[in-house]
């Protein structure tokens, strides 16, 4: 018999599909069952968020950081406030900086609830999804009583927060956090153990410390691939540096580490969310800083005073100029480093504001993990990846 | 907190014989300029020095002047694990000088290459696959440049007679409007009625 000789198989994924996450389109080169070569191709989301930022001023800038990745809006928006912040050369009230780490691990929550349960949809499950949104939606409440808004919040401002929390939100809260660690044991009792879920994901997609340094990994993907690596740790930004926390690491590398890492930092984030509401209950104070040329007087003060209602206008229309200068801040997001490359000219307007987004080296990495796999762990590989097109592509 | 980075700098810039231009701490950061012929070799000493081991290519981006002669810087940010240190590298360029590409040395510079020649029109030098990322498939121009206006050039709409969409020339009902908020009081000389005597008078 002669040699038959193969042909590889290019086939179209996306853009729109229910494990795309979003508007992915992967051109896969397949040689029967197995990814030969895969090609994400991005941008079917792209809104142009870095141009539209160098036309506005910097406060009118915070609300495109919610809208990029919209499962962790508050995160980018203190990365955001934290690379103004240290141009301007302000520190915020403790007050205000227990409430923004507060307000970051309750992001760090919904953004993995979403990630782990449709990575378990991705695999087959559909119990997870439907418990985890029950959680998401109790804590997007709690967005929706400081900001008044579930997602796009725009709470976190260059300078503090917006506002202070309502009255009674802190016992919502220990009583929210009471139900939850039940609540994230019924999670692990259906996916730690279960076969299907096992079967699709341990030994998937395995990453070593190598490459995930040479592919620019960050936050639970380093973590996964077993580099006890965390910005809250090694670079603490606000209060971290006060709060006790474990920082979970991965032996394998592989897409169920990674499920187990972003398991175990819910944990953790509910820690934290302990630590900060026993520490509110005591740390009184402003939540934002009392310089009224960077923020607004409070509402009641203009109707009396002529001064409150001249910066009232004057920051709500010029805004206010940030010294010349350069910065690269960085925060732990909970898909991983979320930096902000700011460059100011002086004026009210930034220069350039470059988004890292932690995403897109992850997504580049795709090819790099899938070649060799099969069809269905694609998916698996996506589902461990924790993309969202808003923030890949901008 | 800046010391030690002003002393990393005095040492790369010695070590790299030339490669490095300027070293300065800002901000408690430390920032490196350098020529692209440089690059790579300066690049290769920052992952392998045991003193430095920023073994992770955190970003690349450019930054558009357009009133320089050289017009795009192209910054890399660099991250050390090991000594939880953070360096940023520049390089100046213009639309014709390419940049070697760093792609051999740190795969993650694949992507953030092709998005920065994507968004600027940086061409680099030997790139495996420099190809556009985030724009439209079929996209002229380069959109973060500086002169690029903020409404592009063409829109598109779905063509119901034609079942596809078609892409036609920007129409804004309302002019575009970039308020200038920067110039001080005086913009205005508004003259009262009545009043132009009064300055004549003042002259003669």
């Amino acid at each position: 018999m002669s040699d038959v000789e193969i042909k590889t198989l290019t086939m179209n994924f996306g853009p729109q599909h229910p494990a795309a996450h979003g508007v992915l389109r992967l051109v896969v080169e397949m040689d029967g069952e197995i990814v030969e070569r895969c090609d994400p191709h991005i941008g079917l989301l792209h809104r142009g968020t870095e141009k539209l930022i160098e036309y506005k001023s910097y406060l009118q800038a915070v609300p495109y950081f919610d809208r990029l990745d919209y499962v962790s809006p508050m995160n980018q928006e203190h990365a955001y406030a934290l690379a103004v912040e240290k141009l301007l050369g302000i520190t915020v009230p403790e007050r205000g900086q227990y409430i923004r780490v507060l307000f970051s691990e309750i992001t760090r929550i919904l953004n993995h609830l979403l990630n782990v349960t449709t990575f378990a949809m991705d695999t087959g499950a559909l119990t997870p999804p439907l418990w985890g949104f029950e959680q998401r939606e109790l804590l997007m409440e709690y967005y929706e009583g400081v900001s008044g808004s579930r997602m796009h919040a725009a709470y976190f401002r260059p300078g503090g927060v917006h506002q202070d929390l309502p009255d009674g939100m802190l016992d919502s809260m220990d009583a929210w956090i009471k139900q939850f660690y039940p609540f994230m044991k019924d999670i692990e009792n259906l996916l730690n153990d279960n076969r299907i879920f096992r079967q699709r994901t341990v030994d998937i997609g395995v990453v070593n410390p190598q490459q995930a340094l040479d592919w620019g990994f960050s936050g639970p993907m380093i973590r996964a691939s077993g580099l006890p690596w965390d910005l809250r740790k090694s670079q603490p930004y606000d209060v971290y540096d006060r709060m006790d926390f474990d920082i979970p690491v991965g032996k394998t590398g592989d897409c169920f580490a990674r499920y187990l890492v972003r398991i175990e930092e819910m944990y953790q984030s509910a820690r934290i969310m302990e630590q900060c509401v026993q520490a509110l209950r005591t740390v009184s104070g402003p939540v934002r800083v009392d310089d009224r040329k960077i923020s607004p007087p409070r509402r009641g003060e203009m109707k009396g005073s002529m001064e409150a209602l001249i910066h009232h206008f004057k920051l709500y229309t010029e805004g206010y100029k940030v010294p010349a200068g350069e910065t690269y801040t960085a925060v732990e997001a909970p898909k991983g480093e979320f930096g902000v490359y700011l460059v100011s000219d002086g004026t009210n307007k930034p220069y350039r504001c470059k988004i890292r987004a932690p995403g897109f080296p992850h997504l580049a990495a795709l090819d790099m993990m899938t070649k060799g796999h099969q069809l269905a762990d694609m998916s698996a590989n996506i589902g461990s990846l924790d993309i969202v097109f808003g923030e890949i592509d901008r | 907190m800046s010391e030690p980075l002003q002393e990393l700098g005095e040492h790369i810039k010695q070590a790299t014989a030339g490669a490095v231009v300027a070293a300065n701490v800002r901000l408690g950061e430390l920032m490196l300029e350098t020529t692209p012929d440089k690059l790579i070799a300066l690049l290769t000493f920052l992952r392998d020095d045991p003193r430095c081991l920023f073994k992770q290519l955190i970003d690349v981006c450019g930054v558009d002047w357009p009133e320089r002669e050289k017009r795009f810087d192209v910054v890399y940010n660099l991250l050390s694990l090991k000594n939880n240190q953070r360096v940023r590298v520049k390089v100046a360029t213009d639309e014709t000088t390419p940049v070697p590409s760093a792609a051999p040395l740190f795969s993650s510079a694949g992507w953030f290459e092709r998005e920065t020649y994507d968004l600027y029109g940086v061409w680099f030098a030997d790139h495996p696959d420099l190809r556009r990322i985030l724009t439209d498939y079929g996209f002229e121009g380069h959109p973060l440049r500086k002169d690029f206006p903020l409404t592009g050039f063409v829109e598109l709409r779905w063509d119901d007679l034609q079942k596809r969409v078609v892409y036609e020339p920007v129409k804004l009902t309302q002019e575009f409007r970039r308020f200038d908020f920067l110039s001080p009081w005086e913009g205005a000389h508004q003259v009262l009625p009545g009043d132009e005597k009064a300055d004549e008078k003042a002259k003669s």
